[in-house]
């Protein structure tokens, strides 16, 4: 099941990562234990983008989280730069931490407020270095010109922002520290079709300046197959097709990946035109 | 005789910097057994236009057109009274959001036989009746257990069936669907794209689809309006929008689709239309 064969060390690699959820039931049934993700692994070089594809309640998001550490896995092991973490509380290093950075799905919800734009990017500084207000000031409007935004939106609220705007200063939070793994988490979901294709565009401009690896989760096929390099489709919690993008998308292996295409719309002059060839020939 | 015929329909809203134009001048007309779909960007004045036509927006929206005909009926003119009883009826609608335009407080048994009491003024076992035939027409697994459930105890998917089930319950003669996939899986919206178009065939159901979805345009429409910041920017049928777009903003939406990506890098608005056409449309 590898997709690379490459020697050098990957960025990133999980081994057979796994994580319960205890369901209460009541005060008086036994608790059911959800198996949100069974046993995922894969090796991800550095500079390459791994599309995580899936539906709702695939797992897709929970694995999201025990990427950038937010959560414990329950089994498995997870290795950075060919170095096992360890992922227990308060025994993950600040290094570790610093390395990877997470951008959310909904730049509404993942912006605080009662926060300026420039104290949202000079936060992760003031709290990971030593740096002084002053450079952090510099380094934090050096970020805003980099994601396409202007020194003037320093002093400003997340509200004077639209999504597009919003989700820019995600990014360009999640950079402030030179992560080397970008999660990002259904990053384009929420946006329009326009703004949509400027976000893609900055995070390939990004990936070729800093040399950025991005685990992309995205549920939608057409969004991925443009920005990926390897794809990974996973349904009830399993990994259940990787590869990489042209053998994926060329050759599906498993049913569910067949029946995704499938269900894709398709915006080609080619399949409107026999779609109107059926509708004729009903009425 | 067209089904429903607006013609140069202007809201407004009035704001802290005077009145906004929300859809300026818009006109449009549906026939019956014929799928029209707007499409258009967040803020394009896709959704209000079609809540004015059903008179959903508050009073302090100013409505004005030329002419608002449903069947040759002013709907304009019409009282509070004799509008509530076209509204559910003869012209139905279908949200965005399919957990959060049901009521949680009710089952939606309850929920399908209300506007099978009000509308149809039916006995109590002949909407019971009903209302299994409508759930079973959806394709909602167990209809007679499902009147019971609350909706919250649904997934979305079922929710959007239960929803497009009430919309039809009295044969409505035109359909309003206000982005009723986007919420939904790939593959749930498919199976939901696939039953509006065998009911609106079957019912010969006058059908209206807002998105801002181009390959659910292409899977779905007859004829397109594409608006940009409350004005139409072009109107042809299916094909010939896919095929040769006339209109620059058409040109821009189609190629920002991933999947038309030529080279690296996707092409954004800004590529098609200049400055002044960009901050153009409403005002």
């Amino acid at each position: 099941m590898t997709a690379t064969t490459n020697n050098a060390v990957p960025m990133l690699e999980i081994r057979n990562i796994k994580q319960d959820y205890h369901v209460s039931q009541g005060l008086f049934k036994p608790e059911k234990v959800v198996h949100a993700v069974k046993g995922v692994s894969f090796k991800l070089d550095a500079g390459k983008t791994l599309a995580i594809v899936g539906e709702s309640g695939c797992g897709k998001s929970t694995l999201a989280r025990i990427l950038t550490f937010i959560d414990e896995p329950t089994a498995g092991e997870l290795l950075i730069e060919g170095k096992t973490v360890d992922t227990r509380p308060g025994h993950l290093t600040a290094e570790m931490r610093r390395k990877v950075q997470i951008v959310f799905q909904n730049p509404y919800g993942s912006l605080n407020p009662r926060q300026k734009i420039g104290d949202v990017l000079g936060e992760p500084l003031a709290i990971n270095t030593k740096m002084s207000a002053a450079e952090r000031r510099e380094r934090a409007t050096d970020m805003l010109v980099k994601v396409g935004l202007g020194p003037e939106h320093y002093n400003r609220y997340p509200h004077m922002f639209s999504g597009g705007q919003r989700q820019r200063i995600a990014i360009a939070r999640a950079l402030m520290l030179n992560p080397k793994l970008l999660v990002l988490d259904e990053p384009v979901s929420a946006l329009d079709l326009s703004v949509q294709a400027q976000v893609l565009n900055l995070l390939a401009d990004l990936q070729e300046e800093f040399g950025l690896t991005y685990v992309f989760i995205s549920h939608d096929l057409s969004v991925v197959k443009y920005i990926a390099d390897e794809v990974m489709v996973m349904y009830y919690g399993e990994a259940v097709e990787y590869g990489s993008r042209e053998e994926v998308f060329a050759d599906p292996k498993h049913e569910y990946t067949r029946t995704l295409f499938a269900a894709t719309p398709r915006a080609d002059v080619e399949s409107i035109r026999a779609r109107l060839a059926r509708k004729q020939a009903v009425a | 005789m067209a089904l429903l015929e607006i013609e140069n329909l202007t809201v407004q809203f009035e704001t802290a910097s005077g009145w906004f134009k929300a859809v300026d001048g818009v006109s449009l007309s549906v026939d019956e057994r014929e799928v029209l779909a707007i499409v258009g960007e967040s803020g394009s004045g896709k959704s209000v236009s079609m809540l004015a036509v059903m008179g959903l927006l508050p009073w302090t929206a100013k409505i004005t057109a030329d002419k608002m005909l449903f069947q040759g009926r002013d709907i304009r003119a019409l009282s509070d009274g004799e509008r509530r009883k076209l509204i559910g009826k003869d012209m139905a609608m279908i949200f965005q959001e399919p957990i959060a335009s049901l009521n949680p407080c009710f089952t939606v048994g309850f929920q399908i036989e209300e506007v099978l009491r009000i509308h149809m003024g039916m006995g109590k076992r002949e909407r019971r009746a009903r209302a299994i035939e409508l759930f079973t027409q959806v394709g909602l697994p167990n209809p007679a257990e499902r009147l019971n459930h609350f909706p919250h105890q649904m997934s979305g998917g079922q929710c959007q069936r239960v929803m497009i089930a009430i919309a039809i319950a009295c044969n409505p003669k035109l359909l309003i669907a206000d982005e009723p996939t986007t919420a939904l899986d790939v593959t749930i919206q498919k199976q939901i794209l696939d039953l509006l178009m065998s009911l609106q065939a079957e019912h010969g159901m006058g059908l209206i689809m807002i998105t801002h979805d181009m390959g659910v345009v292409a899977e779905t429409a007859d004829r397109v309006i594409v608006q940009y910041k409350g004005r139409k920017m072009e109107e042809a049928d299916v094909l010939s929008l896919f095929e040769a777009p006339k209109n620059a903003y058409t040109r821009a939406l189609l190629s920002a689709l991933p999947e038309n990506a030529t080279g690296d890098r996707l092409s954004t608005v800004s590529d098609f239309m200049t400055a002044d056409e960009l901050a153009g449309g409403a005002r």
